[in-house]
């Protein structure tokens, strides 16, 4: 167990220990390299940040996953609404569903070429356009956990509603929407998760902008950084702090989330 | 003879439509379109021809492609046994009665939630830098050089970091199911006098093998399209040795003017996953057993 606690914390340790250090700190050796820093100083970092435009890419990365997140949770509930409750009574919305299910098979590599000159066609090719397709690549596996969902929601509450006046709307988002918290919360972690750290969707989508996300900036300063690896490892560390500290404040409801959302599909 | 929409039925119509069409146009049609690539010779741009199905006579004799598909496989096989076994192991453990048990979950959660990306990075320097200064240090003569620098050993340091990352989110899984088999099966297990590992195969394995399927699917599919690490750790080298089926597809496809070709592999590629979930899934439910 303390292995593997070790193991997990090495990798990191030795980013930290050399996103501090100066270039003339690291001689050829392992203590060279994994050593404390003489002194504690910040330059690397704000020097990554000047270097990577930092602010610039976590907006676009927070804009991207916090978009994502919100039409996710409004779309995917709504659609596992709909077929869940469509489902039972009519063959039409069972054909849906398993419609939009299926393509939980499909790679991301058949849609991707296709994909480049359909959003570049529609002015598509920027971080709108990611969302969107975020929101579609997504969309099999959390409609799937929706409409299951509904089978915990009994459908008498609707009818009461139903017989109040209240239209299938007003039912919606009065009565069902907030039922399905635990669900919301799953499908908020899975796809902030997957979003945040996706580097294929962006990079080839967004590739004519000039527009980065966390992870693409890395992947286009990489040569900039050339043999300062002290630089590169302040720019990998800034990059993944964001996450660290989402992943800190909501640990509990990340595990939950991950776990509900794995058994369940 | 069909029955008349209630108007329930008709909300539920008027949510789905605009969902649906969301749905077709990033899903559907380009998977489409595709497909019709696939029978062309298009690079991207430009003009192109129909070539019938000699795209996909050439998949076949192309070793590049040939290449990658082995490439994946073997990393994919391979990861999935390291990453079941592994999460399996450290998932009992976890849930045994043992102190800082919740830190520890906590703890060896954190490399799944780090992006792929950069992670490649941080481990492509520990590779080149740190693992042979070791090697030195204890004469150890295969680490001395850079795992990554050989295309006989490259894929394994890619495997490494892939086991890496993937091990936390199978071990959450496998704890969750691992919850749900009650005490008492133990008690009596142990009062039949039962041995720790006669427990976990006649006992805790069968309660969990639905999990175990789920968890087998996964992990091959997300080790299938491996892409991000490849990205920052090889680049599919050296001698494009560790060139992932969706890399290649990405590289040569993008950018290398083989739209058409690329986009048979990339078929190509769908049906096997279709295959492979079926054939895993098959295999997984005739041997799921109920309490």
């Amino acid at each position: 167990m303390c292995l593997g606690t070790l193991t997990v914390f090495f990798p990191l340790y030795m980013a930290i220990i050399i996103a501090f250090k100066q270039p003339s700190e690291m001689t050829n050796s392992v203590e060279g390299a994994l050593s404390l820093p003489k002194t504690w100083s910040f330059s690397n970092f704000a020097e990554a940040m000047r270097v990577t435009d930092f602010w610039h890419s976590l907006g676009n990365s927070l804009l991207i996953t916090v978009g994502t997140i919100i039409l996710a949770i409004l779309v995917y509930s709504l659609a596992g609404y709909a077929l869940g409750r469509g489902m039972n009574a009519r063959k039409r919305f069972k054909t849906v569903y398993f419609y939009i299910v299926s393509g939980m098979f499909v790679p991301f590599a058949i849609l991707m070429m296709p994909l480049v000159k359909e959003t570049a066609q529609m002015h598509l090719g920027n971080q709108f356009g990611v969302i969107l397709l975020y929101l579609v690549f997504y969309m099999p596996m959390n409609v799937m956990l929706y409409a299951g969902y509904m089978k915990n929601i009994p459908v008498v509450l609707e009818e009461a509603a139903q017989v109040d006046g209240l239209t299938t709307w007003q039912t919606f988002w009065k009565i069902i929407f907030p039922m399905m918290k635990p669900m919301h919360a799953t499908v908020a972690v899975m796809t902030a998760l997957g979003t945040w750290n996706d580097v294929m969707t962006p990079l080839v989508i967004m590739s004519g902008t000039g527009q980065n996300t966390l992870p693409i900036a890395q992947l286009n300063f990489q040569t900039q950084f050339g043999t300062n690896y002290n630089l590169a490892f302040a720019s990998y560390v800034l990059s993944l702090i964001p996450i660290l500290v989402f992943y800190i404040i909501c640990q509990k409801q990340i595990l939950n989330g991950v776990a509900n959302g794995a058994v369940k599909g | 003879m069909k029955r008349k929409m209630t108007p329930r039925e008709r909300t539920y119509v008027k949510i789905l439509l605009p969902i649906l069409v969301l749905f077709f146009l990033f899903n559907t049609l380009p998977m489409i379109q595709g497909f019709i690539y696939s029978f062309t010779n298009y690079k991207g741009y430009g003009s192109y021809d129909w070539v019938g199905l000699r795209n996909y006579m050439d998949l076949f004799t192309d070793q590049r492609v040939w290449n990658s598909y082995f490439f994946t496989f073997k990393y994919a096989i391979c990861g999935t046994i390291l990453v079941n076994v592994i999460a399996l192991a450290l998932a009992i453990g976890l849930n045994a009665k043992i102190r800082f048990k919740s830190a520890l979950r906590g703890i060896y959660f954190i490399p799944n939630i780090l992006g792929g990306l950069i992670i490649g990075y941080i481990f492509s320097f520990l590779f080149t830098y740190i693992l042979p200064a070791v090697g030195e240090y204890f004469q150890i003569s295969w680490l001395q050089n850079s795992i990554l620098s050989s295309p006989d050993t490259a894929w394994i340091g890619v495997l490494i970091v892939g086991v890496w990352q993937a091990v936390a989110m199978t071990t959450i899984i496998y704890i969750s199911g691992l919850q749900t088999v009650p005490e008492d099966v133990y008690e009596a297990s142990r009062i039949d006098g039962a041995g720790k590992w006669t427990e976990f195969r006649k006992v805790t394995l069968p309660l969990i093998i639905p999990l175990v399927s789920t968890n087998l699917l996964l992990t091959t599919k997300n080790f299938m399209m491996v892409f991000d690490q490849i990205m920052s750790l090889t680049k599919g080298g050296p001698a494009q040795s560790t060139e992932s089926i969706s890399y290649l597809i990405y590289r040569n496809g993008l950018d290398g003017g083989q739209f058409g070709f690329q986009s048979a592999n990339a078929v190509f590629f769908f049906v096997v996953i279709v295959a492979l979930s079926v054939i895993q899934l098959r295999s997984m439910s005739s041997k799921e057993e109920q309490l």
